[in-house]
């Protein structure tokens, strides 16, 4: 009933009259917050912790945002997947860091436009180790738990469908509800994205007995997304993510950034931290912004390790979120 | 020349009724022009912010995959033929009792019933046999349309809702008789049930019911199996199948037939003694139809079913029928909920009931059970129909608390195709003319059973 409310709140914006349509910098600003919508619970992308604050990847990246036009008090709407586009349209949220996938219907039908990629990844299955289960393919007839509302739904289809195999889905609204029915047995796999299910499997109640399997049955590459129509504002976003991939390309992390401000000799270095040139006032914001946000999140490496990577409960690889150089699809365009 | 013995002209915006009018007027234009701008902004904040709108969407390739689906019998060829032929028979046997009546002023006479007999049980005997195995049924699968998907969401919701509806009405009469019963122990059980269940919100007793006492359940492999013919787990109560072989419509056909034929002649029994205070003959030919025409049907057409037995392969059973526990959850936790509503409404319409007719009605000689079904219940009724149709209502609305638990009804699917098509506007609109039309017709259904009951004041 909840969603429905939602859904319908969010359909209801879109018959308000038009407001006249300002850019969302400007808005933004005049607020003095930004409003971002991202996960209800997903730790390592968008949790509480125990003083009640918001953390995870996609949060750093609101957080991000927030610093670069100068307004770092963020308002977040937790949103189902179901609830996060008509939250986005309607214009309840100015900016969507949601693990939501880059597809080329929702980019062209949806009115929205997404920015960077800042997460490579590919839908897992997760089974139980005492199921003795090595591959994908010998899941012919298995019960699948997945949530509502998400590409998930059509990749998990389509790859049964083209390997001649069935299943049964049970289909939930929300991912806690997904991992309590897998974890109650109901189910013999539970899917989504790979770094959905190492944080799902960081909340069961024995981990260590669930592996994932090796096959990734499609590509989830996951990002930020903006409403169609304010170019300012996605180029705000895209530039902002941009900027703390080439932050670590060049060694810039958030402790040593001032110091680099100072002394760096690099002439792109200078001109990416704003201190010659005027990349940063062309995108409508003041010469500090670069430094604030790699002040406020540190560079995409630290951002990944701290939420992600090895030491996290989630235990992720770079794998081909390293930086290009390194092998890596991290890739930033010339500040130039 | 004026007329003086009318009344002098009052202007119409001093008079009661011109005020009422132009008030009405104002009223009715001012939400036209709600109505008319709210549809014009949201075309042009649709097209400003660049979503496509429409309909068309409908009609592409679903691509996902939903859990239970339930058959939609598609209404065309020999289905269609034989709905109306069976129409049509019933309506041609009701106008030749109507006209033997009117003419003859007496009880049917057994010539006449028999034509009516054939009638109502010939003609869909007929179509039936002339297209047999023609009925279609669609089933959806990944490569229907969201249409297909959308309309077995729409399947499942109703089976839930009309089942829900069935055995919550039953269980809440029971309830309201245990409330009622002089046995202080039965009494205060089904006070407490009540209680416990009418003050608990609805979503957590489906939560209730599918994580806690259907997980509980053993898994796959440790199933209770009794010999077979019955196998409970956690994935859901496994039973025997019955497959339908060639001659199954035929059979059940002829059961339909001789339902109808058992209808028509309970009728007549009734009027025979209405009218002349004999008992007509009813048992032994209910029972000829009832066993006659199936077994004919049986001979004609082979045997009917065969019986498929559930299997464990791979990770579950296969083959076989079955609950899910996400649909036995839903049905379970929406039935109890509503029985302690309706076991109230019960209860206080049996209490409305004045105390003379009961005595009245014992004074009759009769015992317990006939005063109850024969005086009590049926002056009931008239209090108890219209509150029992909100909880009805309820029923069915709330049966889209399922997206909570996993079972795959109308807004659980209207909700994946809202994420993969992005028309939010249009799914929610769908959503609210499905469920408005849902409720009209458990409305209006009720309201006629309701005129039907009413006391008739001569």
């Amino acid at each position: 009933m909840r969603s429905i409310l939602v859904a319908l709140a969010a359909a209801g914006a879109l018959f308000a009259s038009s407001v006249a349509q300002a850019g969302t910098l400007q808005d933004v600003q005049a607020n003095g917050f930004l409003k971002c919508g991202t996960h209800i619970e997903n730790p390592g992308f968008s949790a509480l912790d125990s003083n009640g604050q918001r953390f995870g990847f996609d949060v750093d990246f609101c957080r991000a945002v927030g610093a670069a036009v100068n307004t770092p008090e963020i308002k977040y709407t937790p949103l189902t997947s179901k609830e996060r586009l008509p939250a986005l349209q309607s214009g309840e949220i100015d900016l969507l860091s949601r693990t939501t996938t880059y597809t080329m219907s929702r980019d062209a039908n949806l009115g929205l436009d997404f920015t960077n990629i800042t997460l490579f990844d590919g839908q897992g299955m997760m089974v139980r180790k005492s199921s003795g289960i090595k591959s994908a393919k010998e899941l012919d007839g298995a019960t699948i738990c997945l949530q509502t509302g998400s590409t998930t739904e059509l990749n998990i289809s389509d790859y049964f469908r083209k390997n001649g195999m069935s299943f049964t889905p049970v289909v939930f609204d929300k991912q806690p509800d997904v991992r309590a029915a897998y974890d109650a047995g109901r189910c013999d796999v539970h899917t989504t994205d790979v770094s959905g299910l190492a944080a799902q499997r960081s909340l069961m109640e024995k981990p260590e007995e669930h592996v994932i399997l090796p096959e990734l049955i499609s590509k989830e590459p996951l990002g930020p997304v903006v409403r169609h129509g304010d170019n300012q504002w996605g180029d705000i976003v895209r530039w902002t993510v941009w900027l703390t991939m080439a932050a670590e390309e060049f060694d810039i992390t958030a402790e040593n950034v001032e110091k680099m401000y100072e002394e760096s000799t690099d002439p792109e270095v200078q001109r990416m931290l704003g201190k010659t040139g005027t990349l940063w006032q062309d995108l409508g914001l003041d010469q500090g912004a670069p430094v604030r946000v790699l002040k406020t999140v540190g560079n995409y490496g630290q951002i990944f390790d701290r939420n992600l990577g090895p030491s996290t409960p989630l235990r992720l690889e770079r794998g081909p979120n390293a930086q290009w150089n390194k092998g890596g699809l991290i890739y930033a365009p010339p500040f130039r | 020349m004026t007329d003086h013995s009318a009344p002098p002209r009052v202007p119409f915006w001093r008079s009661p009724t011109g005020r009422a009018w132009a008030f009405q007027a104002v009223m009715l234009g001012s939400f036209l022009w709600l109505a008319v701008s709210m549809y014009r902004n949201t075309l042009e904040n649709l097209k400003t912010r660049g979503i496509s709108s429409g309909f068309g969407f409908l009609h592409s390739e679903a691509g996902f995959r939903i859990g239970e689906v339930t058959g939609i019998p598609l209404p065309q060829g020999g289905f269609l033929y034989f709905l109306i032929s069976l129409a049509l028979g019933l309506a041609l046997s009701r106008m030749l009792t109507r006209h033997m009546k009117a003419r003859t002023n007496a009880p049917l006479n057994t010539k006449w019933f028999g034509l009516c007999l054939l009638l109502s049980i010939g003609i869909p005997a007929a179509t039936l046999f002339l297209f047999r195995n023609s009925v279609e049924i669609a089933h959806y699968t990944e490569s229907s349309s969201y249409v297909m998907a959308l309309a077995t969401g729409l399947a499942n919701t109703l089976k839930v809702a009309v089942i829900g509806c069935v055995a919550s009405t039953f269980l809440g009469l029971f309830i309201a008789l245990g409330r009622l019963s002089p046995n202080w122990l039965l009494s205060s059980l089904c006070r407490w049930y009540v209680e416990l269940n009418r003050n608990l919100p609805v979503l957590m007793q489906l939560f209730f019911w599918y994580f806690v006492v259907f997980q509980e359940l053993p898994g796959v492999k440790q199933s209770i199996d009794l010999g077979g013919w019955l196998i409970l787990n956690k994935r859901g109560l496994f039973l025997p199948a019955l497959v339908p072989h060639q001659g199954a419509w035929l059979f059940c056909g002829a059961i339909v037939a001789a339902l109808c034929g058992c209808w028509l002649v309970l009728r007549r029994a009734k009027q025979l003694r209405d009218d002349t205070g004999e008992a007509g003959k009813r048992l032994v030919p209910c029972l000829l139809l009832l066993i006659g025409l199936p077994g004919l049907a049986w001979l004609l057409g082979g045997t009917p079913f065969g019986l498929e037995f559930p299997v464990l392969k791979g990770f579950n059973y296969k083959g076989g029928t079955g609950l899910t526990p996400e649909f036995t959850a839903l049905v379970v936790g929406l039935t109890v909920y509503v029985s302690a509503f309706n076991a109230e409404i019960i209860r206080s319409g049996i209490e409305a009931v004045s105390r003379g007719q009961r005595e009245a009605a014992r004074a009759l000689a009769m015992n317990e059970r006939q005063v109850m079904r024969i005086v009590i219940l049926p002056q009931a009724m008239r209090v108890i129909v219209p509150p029992m149709t909100s909880e009805y209502l309820a029923i069915a609305k709330n049966s889209s608390l399922a997206v909570a638990i996993g079972y795959p009804e109308f807004v659980s699917v209207g909700g994946t195709i809202l994420n993969q098509s992005g028309q939010a506007v249009e799914i929610v609109g769908i959503w609210m003319g499905v469920y408005l039309c849902i409720s009209l017709c458990i409305s209006f259904a009720m309201n006629v059973y309701n005129a039907r009951i009413a006391l008739v004041e001569r």
